[in-house]
């Protein structure tokens, strides 16, 4: 379809003959979707069926509920980073700092502080924010690449978070005894407001694709074949329906427990608001720009330096949200955290999803997908009884696969997202 | 004959930009002395010269990359003082440097508005976005390009020069500075520019354009100003130059074998 104006009625899928390449080309769009999702799904979708083969348990309500609060950490962690892949940067401290986090919201809640959970999560979350804010300013100041800020952040945080814990608790140890952020993970919604959950978002997705395609419309813009979206929503919502019959189902073996863990909703809030400032506000835009061409972004006027350090502060924020998830999961905190590895597996949730490590491409979506991945990984192994050093190397060999796929995607199709 | 500053033929009210005793020194070294020019509104008008002659010191002083150290510049026939980038954009002049600066991963429309995007409540507002950027499109008859959602990263040389033109203009622009446009382009890509830069100035648009392939320069100027060590060696219509005689211009800064043709306008 042309620009120019003068063109009478454009050469749309409308048009007769031409037909089965334009199928063929219709169907190569909806492949690579709008964030070229489908090949992961798919590896997804062999993993689960593999996993299901070997172990009858795998798709059991029980065990993919335990899979998502598994995943849920990788995904909040992952999407901390996708605030800083998206500028080429990164944060290789972010484990630790949701260490800290965790032992922070743990400690205050605690009776000798009593803090009211919210009060505790904010200040917990105000902390990570504020080691972003550190990162960010050193990178920026000195001009030190962040690869190597980070690495001494995760030793110094690692540091701060074992002294936080140890000064407060006993044997390293210390235990999450408030109802609310015990339950962040552990709790879960009644059926009913699952399925409300559930099909308000699908409705809202719906509508708003459905909104935009009409308004493209009408404004005389290119618009995708409507089917595309019909596609989607139905994709969507059956997605949506069997997450719900699973969330919903009794897993419980002695009491009855039914629907979605308060961790998933967590999950999409996270998701939303991300993908929301990354999509639909000029701080995301200009994130993509300084990852694609900071020097370009510059001479159009984007203060590169604020929109660096609002990406730092903003992985802090999401880590520390992935702390108080963690602390929940944790039933409290213990100074054996291994933030270093985590951080790894963040990275590679992202990336895996389809996250660049070079900058200026990847969405929120892509951590989420890709840490439900790696939870996949670790969560059917364990079930299929295979040993913990080869969970290991199945995991990074995923990742080497992941990372030489979005090499390969730069250097040939610059289409792909 | 020739050397100096040449005669200034138009007076000031007609011109769009104009420049009078313009120097610039970094330290000892002296980039640009004395240089006096004119630019009228509409008229493309090339800049031309070897490496070293003051060319990139002059639009850059123009576009407000540095201060000059003596002299001044008038836009309208009003003094201006054009201190920063912005300065530059705010009086109505657009520079596309030969890097173009634009984002690959970003799409057309995205590339266009990017540092100045439209919001409505805080949300960018893709739509009306898009329909400027097709008008301005349309307006500079590039017609090459598939849809206004394209990525950047996907187009070929020519189709990235007019989208750097393009989102020059886009914020209304009296004049557009183009550093090399053509370098490292193809045939038909060269074309394709040339033709855009047509298109500016029929629009009324005022176009510097700095090249070193002379081809393009008698194919589109309407004037020719030579640089020769930091000074301006020559500013005359494009008839009073063949290809002999732009040549040794800027390759001695004087006529001493004197063209036909411009022996006579001299």
């Amino acid at each position: 379809m042309s620009i120019s104006h003068e063109q009478g009625p454009t050469p749309g899928p409308a048009a007769p003959g031409a037909t089965l390449s334009n199928v063929k080309s219709q169907l190569k769009t909806l492949w690579q979707g709008d964030t070229g999702l489908v090949p992961v799904l798919l590896g997804l979708l062999v993993l689960v069926i593999y996993f299901q083969i070997r172990s009858s348990v795998f798709l059991s309500a029980g065990n993919l509920t335990n899979l998502f609060t598994q995943a849920t950490i990788f995904v909040l962690l992952g999407m901390a980073e996708v605030w800083l892949l998206l500028l080429g940067d990164i944060d290789l401290s972010l484990g630790y700092v949701m260490g800290l986090s965790a032992a922070i919201a743990t400690i205050l809640v605690d009776n000798q502080f009593h803090l009211s959970w919210i009060l505790a999560m904010l200040v917990a979350v105000g902390v990570s924010t504020f080691i972003g804010f550190l990162h960010g300013t050193i990178v920026i100041r000195l001009r030190l690449p962040s690869f190597i800020v980070t690495l001494a952040g995760l030793l110094v945080w690692e540091g701060v978070m074992i002294w936080t814990i140890d000064s407060n608790g006993s044997g390293g140890t210390i235990a999450l005894n408030e109802k609310v952020m015990y339950d962040l993970v552990s709790g879960q919604l009644t059926v009913l407001v699952t399925w409300v959950f559930v099909l308000v978002l699908v409705a809202f997705m719906g509508y708003s694709m459905v909104r935009t395609y009409q308004k493209r419309l009408a404004s005389g813009l290119d618009v995708k074949p409507f089917y595309f979206i019909i596609v989607k929503v139905v994709v969507l919502a059956i997605a949506g329906i069997v997450m719900v019959l699973v969330f919903n189902a009794n897993r419980g073996s002695f009491t009855v427990i039914r629907g979605m863990p308060f961790a998933v909703p967590i999950d999409f809030a996270v998701l939303g608001g991300g993908s929301f400032l990354l999509t639909k506000t000029r701080p995301g835009r200009y994130l993509y720009a300084i990852g694609g061409n900071s020097e370009g972004a510059r001479r159009a006027g984007v203060n590169v330096n604020r929109y660096r350090l609002m990406a730092f502060m903003l992985a802090g924020f999401t880590a520390g949200i992935a702390g108080l998830l963690y602390a929940s999961r944790l039933g409290g905190i213990s100074d054996g955290v291994d933030g270093g590895n985590l951080v790894l597996l963040a990275v590679a949730s992202a990336v895996i999803g389809g996250c660049s490590l070079y900058g200026g491409r990847g969405r929120m979506i892509h951590a989420v997908i890709g840490g439900v991945v790696i939870a996949t990984v670790y969560n059917g192994m364990a079930l299929v009884g295979i040993a913990t050093s080869a969970q290991y190397i199945v995991t990074g060999l995923v990742l080497l696969a992941a990372v030489s796929v979005d090499s390969l995607a730069r250097r040939g199709n610059t289409m792909l997202r | 004959m020739g050397n100096g500053g040449s005669e200034v033929e138009t007076s000031a009210p007609q011109s769009l930009l104009g420049m009078r005793g313009l120097s610039k020194h970094f330290g000892p070294v002296q980039a640009m002395q004395n240089v006096d020019l004119e630019v009228k509104a509409g008229e493309v008008l090339a800049l031309i010269g070897d490496n070293g002659a003051g060319k990139s010191t002059l639009i850059k002083t123009i576009a407000g990359i540095w201060a000059p150290s003596a002299g001044k510049i008038f836009w309208k026939g009003k003094e201006v003082h054009i201190h920063s980038p912005r300065d530059a954009a705010d009086l109505g002049i657009a520079t596309v440097y030969q890097d173009l600066a634009l984002c690959d991963n970003l799409d057309i429309v995205q590339n266009m508005y990017l540092g100045r995007e439209e919001t409505r409540l805080g949300i960018l507002n893709e739509i009306e976005m898009e329909i400027t950027t097709r008008k301005t499109l349309a307006d500079l008859s590039v017609t090459t390009v598939k849809s206004a959602r394209q990525l950047v990263g996907s187009l070929s040389g020519g189709q990235r020069q007019a989208v750097a033109v393009a989102r020059a203009v886009m914020r209304e622009s009296e004049m557009v500075i183009l550093d090399e446009p053509t370098a490292a382009l193809g045939v038909s890509q060269t074309a394709q520019v040339l033709e855009l830069i047509k298109t500016l100035s029929s629009q009324g648009i005022a176009v510097l354009v700095i090249s070193h392939n002379l081809v393009d320069v008698f194919a589109v100027a309407d004037r020719i100003a030579v640089m020769y060590l930091g000074a301006m060696v020559h500013t005359g219509p494009i008839g009073d130059y063949d290809t002999a005689s732009a040549v040794e211009l800027i390759t001695t800064g004087t006529l001493g074998r004197a063209g036909t043709s411009v022996s006579s306008a001299l």
